[in-house]
């Protein structure tokens, strides 16, 4: 299939265009930038008028729930969600059930995908079997079979020695090693930023020692054992120097943001809305512009949405029993462009933090840009347009944001992956 | 977004918390409480105010004093009574929040009092009961978690003006464990709201919440520079729990260093009251001599505890 999009703003960061150029797809990959190759004859034209051609994107953290918690959510439906939002790529974090830490899993779980045949997956293999943080995984054996990475996702390691170790045998291959930094102890029972908010509310706080205390350790861990250490989720202003410092120090480390964490604080809990409930939690207003300006100057290098559908009966209850987490697909365009917007940058720094920015984190050479020869995921949106949060236009079957009955910016018309159109705003709309 | 304890006309469709009420509501629930302190000496102690109303005490965790404060109120109001202890019941067999409270409502309950392990239980309850249109059920909120405790802030607020008249020239002491205390937390915001110049914390560092100081509260650790002239020391409740382990050594130290003792009650000014939510630790945060003494206004909390109550769930069933 021979695909021309035409009359676009074409947006590649990686390759730091930002151009009306015409964007020509042949045989799943990109055939020509600007440019129709020779002989080429298109049996599809798009008119991308107004719109943007982009990368697909690239989100560094999606749980689809598969395998486990199929009554939260389906890969068949957060696939669709991933369409919706124009995303081509998708970090798994290991916190299924059973967890990702068996060769036999991730390939189940990519051959699920695959079958599916929407966006890429890649899975982030777990650190230690079961995330127990006892034993190491086979770490070699599950980047053959898929893993990109090695996390613990929300489960820190209590024994240091077993994360050094752990850090020590991944730096062996070079694998990279992705963590939330959490102290278990200092975050034990906490539910909300230990602040003024959770305190007023009597909600159990979770300090921000509790990330810069488990951060300095995983950075100083790094150092010692040559880890190439990604820290996911950064919540506090305070972390961003210590990386600023263990960069200048020859650390290999890069850091992704939520982005509900670009835009929410912890008074946005109000009056106890288990919506802002999540994991890290959302800190103080200083907090948030901090990573807000890191993001934008590039101290943080990516952004993530850190999807986690949740099923209403787990939202419905009491704040504190509620469970943490937010459907995010959806929303990591219109937010990303929220945040640039309130920077003034340009739509290209915008892209890049979803596209070849995420890419380099996750070791994605043949997406998040678009060379003649890449794959042909592209991500087609209006930047002008807004659309109103609702929980009849979620795909996800996760409705749990706290961007509910807000107007956001943003909307994907196309998105295509290796070249087939898997989504189209006005078909789902005649729909 | 608006306050979900006021209708649209702004008056009280909820009890949730004092911290955000209207000084003039709070003025107003003293107000209508005065009166009903002289029905408990009435050889008929009814009033007719609620009657065909059935109030549910929804008790999620265990209380005898409160729940029966309630009841008694409900009652000399003329309000049918049900009382549920759902820890003990339907949660264990995995019903959740919400269900229990649809099946109370299609028993046609007209009024919830709640009481909740979890911060914010009564926001969910009310919020459900306004997203389902049934605006004509109304919650009280008897304690959720470290949360709040209106009803118990606004009796002490009754004990205080009672004994003291006027709040603008007060100096109030709230002492021992403020992290955990649902009490202090209405306590304090009922006071600040009341125009209360001075109100001090005073406890260990373990003990209070983060950031405490921007309630509208003064911070000591020791008793002796905190209880210096103050007209009112509310003592607090440390739950057994609390008293050995990371928050405290012992409970001896505790007593040694935050406990009320006569001794140390002669520091506060010579008229000052003394306060207890209740139940008491004696010898852990308050001498017996204390306890039992001449300034001691703790029993008489308890008796203004029901009329207060009755003033609450009058206010919401008139509308």
């Amino acid at each position: 299939m021979t695909i021309h999009i035409k009359n676009g703003r074409l947006i590649d960061p990686a390759n730091k265009i930002d151009a009306l150029h015409d964007l020509f797809i042949a045989d799943g990959k990109i055939a020509g930038v600007g440019t129709a190759p020779e002989g080429f004859a298109a049996a599809k034209t798009i008119d991308a008028s107004g719109y943007v051609v982009a990368p697909g994107l690239i989100d560094l953290a999606a749980r689809l729930r598969e395998p486990g918690f199929e009554y939260k959510a389906t890969l068949e439906s957060e696939m669709d969600a991933a369409m919706a939002g124009g995303i081509t790529s998708l970090a798994i974090p290991p916190d299924t059930d059973p967890v990702l830490d068996e060769p036999g899993l991730v390939e189940m779980l990519c051959y699920r995908a695959k079958k599916l045949n929407r966006a890429h997956v890649y899975p982030i293999g777990a650190l230690t079997i079961g995330l127990k943080g006892e034993q190491l995984s086979e770490m070699a054996e599950l980047v053959e079979a898929g893993c990109v990475a090695f996390s613990q996702a929300n489960t820190p390691i209590l024994d240091t020695r077993v994360l050094a170790r752990a850090m020590q045998y991944a730096a062996t291959f070079g694998f990279r090693v992705w963590l939330q930094p959490l102290d278990p102890y200092l975050s034990k029972g906490g539910v909300a930023h230990d602040g003024e908010v959770a305190s007023r509310l009597g909600l159990p706080g979770i300090p921000a020692s509790a990330e810069i205390v488990a951060l300095y350790t995983y950075l100083r861990l790094a150092r010692q054992t040559g880890a190439r250490l990604h820290i996911t989720r950064v919540s506090c202003a305070e972390s961003l120097d210590l990386i600023e410092k263990a960069r200048t120090d020859g650390v290999d480390v890069t850091c992704d943001v939520a982005a509900h964490h670009l835009h929410l604080s912890d008074l946005d809990i109000g009056y106890f809305n288990p919506h802002c409930h999540v994991v890290p939690p959302f800190r103080g207003q200083r907090d948030r512009l901090a990573l807000s300006k890191a993001l934008a100057d590039g101290r943080i290098n990516a952004i993530c949405s850190d999807h986690t559908p949740v099923d209403d009966d787990a939202k419905q209850t009491p704040f504190s029993e509620s469970e943490p987490g937010t459907t995010g697909l959806e929303l990591l365009l219109p937010l990303t462009l929220k945040w640039a917007q309130e920077h003034q940058l340009p739509l290209i720094d915008a892209v890049a933090r979803i596209t070849s920015e995420a890419a380099k984190i996750a070791g994605i050479a043949k997406g998040g840009h678009l060379s003649v020869g890449a794959r042909a995921d592209v991500c087609i949106f209006d930047a002008d347009a807004h659309q109103l949060i609702t929980r009849s236009m979620l795909k996800s079957q996760g409705k749990n944001t706290p961007f509910l009955g807000l107007e956001l910016p943003g909307k994907v018309r196309y998105t295509f992956v290796e070249g087939t159109l898997m989504y189209d705003a006005g078909q789902y709309s005649r729909s | 977004m608006r306050n979900p304890q006021l209708n649209k006309h702004g008056e009280l469709q909820h009890l949730l918390t004092l911290d955000g009420l209207p000084r003039g509501i709070i003025t107003q629930i003293l107000d209508t409480a005065a009166p009903f302190t002289e029905v408990a000496e009435r050889e008929v102690k009814k009033l007719p105010l609620l009657r065909g109303k059935s109030v549910f005490n929804l008790f999620f965790e265990n209380s005898t004093r409160t729940r029966t404060t309630f009841e008694i109120a409900a009652k000399r109001l003329s309000a049918d009574v049900i009382n549920l202890n759902v820890s003990t019941s339907s949660t264990k067999k995995g019903e959740t929040l919400l269900d229990t409270v649809d099946n109370l409502c299609a028993m046609q309950a007209d009024m919830f009092v709640v009481r909740h392990e979890s911060s914010g239980a009564p926001y969910l309850i009310a919020q459900h009961l306004e997203n389902t249109g049934r605006d004509h059920i109304h919650v009280v909120n008897a304690g959720d978690g470290r949360h709040a405790h209106p009803t118990q802030g606004l009796l002490d607020m009754y004990t205080i003006r009672h004994y003291k008249k006027e709040f603008h020239n007060l100096t109030v002491a709230i002492v021992g464990d403020v992290l955990h205390s649902r009490v202090a937390r209405s306590q304090i915001a009922a006071l600040t709201t009341l125009g209360v110049p001075e109100v001090r914390v005073i406890g260990p560092k373990t003990l209070l919440p983060t950031e405490v100081e921007k309630m509208g509260v003064r911070v000591f650790h020791s008793m002796e520079e905190g209880l210096k002239g103050v007209d009112v020391v509310m003592m607090l409740r440390l739950q057994n729990e609390r008293m050995n382990g990371a928050l405290l050594p012992s409970p001896q130290e505790f007593f040694k260093v935050w406990g009320l003792t006569a001794e140390k009650l002669a520091l506060a000014k010579p008229d000052a009251i003394v306060m207890h939510p209740g139940p008491m630790n004696r010898g852990v945060e308050i001498d017996s001599a204390v306890a039992d003494g001449g300034q001691a206004v703790i029993l008489p909390q308890v008796t203004f505890g029901i009329a207060v109550r009755m003033a609450v769930m009058s206010m919401l069933g008139s509308h």
